[in-house]
């Protein structure tokens, strides 16, 4: 269908009607320029949301509450408080889940090295904990059995906390004091959630013999291997069970002991952001339909102000074939470059929007999703197309002696 | 060789019928150079755009070199226009953005000739009507005569049977109209038959014969007395 002719055709005419061309190509650029730029929006709010679910997928969190209703003889009011025995009835009798970790916030925090100190959050912890956060290892070790076993002082702390306590210095095997009791660090973690990396991490064994009650495990958390959300949510409920009988509540107490699933926290995040594509789809696709309409007046203007050199062309011999393919090639034409345009522009923006904003908590890497632009590309050239045909059909079917009459 | 039998066309607009030919037969052979005239609404422009496939008629028929000319459809009739008829047109007709050759050399872009070929072809018949150095112009760079000599290069470049002109001179001054109707004396004496639609008498006693309508009808037709006598 290459043809230099017919090109050479439409060049001249887009010549001649420049303003014409530009506005049509204008409503075509808009539309395709508004929805990538909707997608990406959408795209970067979703992945800036769900990047904050920075601790393992899998899993779950789970502490004691205060109880709300009466049971078994004991008052309403009442607070249940986990110890290591519940911790050990969990390893017995739950083979289906893993690192079983206690978390115990440490009051009265004040850390320091050397000259430097600062207010910093202190947890203890069995390790499992750290496979729970999703912790990841940048210098050293993290915590380990033996650390436990032995009740050793040490800590791991957390990239942000370093950068505070210990500037470029190495912070392994360096001393910091914790409520004036010195804890030897042996790693550094970072943690996707920049707010989780002021912080530092030590024995639970090593607490209970310092800080806080000798059994208290605070609460506790574990990870639940391959299971979905209802297998999840089934061990929850078995564990509550257990508890419920040990620790005298009632299992229709929904504010004796609470729990957090990660999963499903995340799932429902997900559909969530799911819901919002779509509704971002369906408003990009209205804005393109936008730009068909527009499309659709400028070609039926473009037809009728043409009719009368339609009509000295077939005085001429065009046969009706090559009238439409005039019009339609100039229709598809200046919308597949305005689609293209506007695709052009809209991931221009986006790009440099993501590297000129840094990234926060609910925004970040806003990308288009390139199989849907170059769909609603398509989709414009052919509505284009569509919109150009049935005039140019009605303007090549009319006799010539009408067109030429046209003034 | 034209010729039309009981030619009959009417129009209707809305529930008004227009009878506007009612009954044609004529014969015109080949070389011959005719005028058409009468007054207006007597139907001489329906009865041109009839002869130059642009519309459709409802009784009788219409030979066109030996060849029935009824009820084609577009593509056809679109054929014949490029093969055997050339226009002219009161108001030119030139596509605006096209320059002076390009619109000459249209009729053959649309048998398929190469551009390069048909420019150069273009570029010839222009030079006939003395416009070679205008080739370039845009058609509201030329006069109105130019112009004029421009279509009627465009309808020469396909070697046509017969030129059809409606009012050829109705946009020109005297003199101008004097030099185009030498240009289709020229043509004419090439042996390519023209028929011009005209109302000005000094224009069609120019011509060979002149066919006289009135009411749709042909009321008088003759030969007018040597035209050389008024140059």
């Amino acid at each position: 269908m290459f043809n230099l002719d017919q090109w050479q055709e439409i060049f001249s005419t887009i010549r001649k009607n420049k303003l014409r061309t530009l506005l049509t190509a204008f409503s075509v650029v808009w539309g395709i320029f508004m929805l990538v730029l909707l997608q990406g929006a959408g795209n970067g709010l979703a992945e800036g949301v769900l990047y904050n679910f920075s601790d393992a997928r899998n899993a779950v969190w789970m502490g004691g509450g205060t109880t709300s209703m009466a049971h078994e003889g004991y008052n309403a009011g009442r607070r249940i408080e986990l110890t290591n025995e519940d911790l050990d009835l969990l390893d017995k009798h739950f083979p289906e889940i893993e690192n079983i970790s206690a978390r115990h916030y440490i009051n009265a925090n004040v850390i320091s090295y050397k000259n430097n100190y600062g207010d910093f959050g202190v947890f203890a912890i069995h390790t499992g904990h750290q496979v729970a956060e999703a912790l990841e290892l940048v210098e050293g070790r993290l915590l380990n059995e033996y650390d436990i076993q032995h009740y050793r002082k040490v800590a791991v702390i957390g990239t942000s906390m370093r950068e505070q306590l210990f500037k470029e210095e190495n912070p392994i095997g360096k001393y910091i004091k914790i409520n004036n009791i010195s804890f030897k660090i042996v790693g550094v973690f970072g943690d996707i959630h920049e707010g989780e990396t002021s912080r530092a991490y030590i024995p639970i064994s090593m607490a209970q013999k310092t800080f806080i009650a000798k059994n208290s495990i605070g609460f506790f958390t574990f990870t639940a291997g391959n299971a979905n959300v209802e297998e999840i949510n089934a061990t929850v409920e078995k564990i509550r069970r257990m508890y419920a009988g040990k620790h005298h509540f009632s299992l229709d107490d929904q504010r004796a002991m609470w729990s957090h699933n990660a999963l499903e926290n995340f799932q429902q995040m997900q559909m969530v952001f799911k819901a919002i594509n779509l509704f971002v789809l369906i408003i990009g696709i209205f804005t393109v339909i936008a730009g068909v309409v527009g499309v659709s007046n400028i070609m039926l203007i473009v037809v009728k102000e043409r009719t009368k050199e339609i009509g000295v062309r077939k005085a001429l011999g065009a046969r009706p074939r090559s009238i439409i393919f005039l019009i339609l090639q100039e229709s598809v034409f200046i919308t597949g470059i305005a689609g293209y345009i506007g695709l052009f522009l809209g991931v221009i923006l986006l790009e440099s929007i993501n590297k000129v904003m840094p990234a926060t908590e609910f925004f970040r890497n806003p990308g288009v999703n390139l199989k849907m632009a170059v769909f609603a590309t398509l989709l414009i050239i052919i509505a284009g197309a569509l919109a150009g045909f049935f005039p140019a059909r009605k303007a090549a079917h009319i006799k010539p002696v009408v067109a030429l009459r046209d003034e | 060789m034209i010729a039309l039998n009981n030619l009959h066309k009417s129009y209707f607009n809305g529930s008004n019928q227009l009878h506007v030919l009612k009954g044609i037969d004529l014969e015109i052979q080949d070389g011959e150079l005719v005028s058409i005239m009468g007054s207006s609404g007597s139907g001489k422009s329906t009865l041109l755009n009839i002869l130059g496939i642009l519309d459709n008629y409802d009784e009788g028929n219409y030979y066109l070199a030996d060849k029935l000319i009824k009820d084609l459809n577009e593509t056809k009739a679109a054929w014949y226009r490029n093969q055997m008829i050339g226009f002219v047109f009161q108001s030119f007709n030139l596509i605006s953005f096209k320059n002076a050759v390009e619109n000459v050399a249209l009729p053959l872009y649309y048998q398929g000739v190469p551009r390069k070929k048909r420019n150069r072809i273009a570029l010839e018949f222009l030079d006939e009507m003395g416009l070679k150095d205008w080739a370039d112009h845009l058609p509201n760079e030329l006069s109105g005569g130019q112009k004029q000599r421009v279509a009627i290069a465009r309808s020469l470049i396909t070697n046509p049977n017969v030129i059809l002109a409606d009012e050829p001179t109705g946009a020109l001054d005297s003199q101008t109209s004097y030099e185009v109707m030498d240009i289709f004396k020229k043509v004419n004496e090439k042996g390519i038959t023209v028929i011009i639609v005209t109302h000005e008498k000094d224009i069609s006693e120019r011509t060979d014969r002149i066919i006289h309508l009135a009411d749709g009808l042909i009321d008088k037709e003759y030969r007018p007395k040597k035209t050389m006598d008024y140059v």
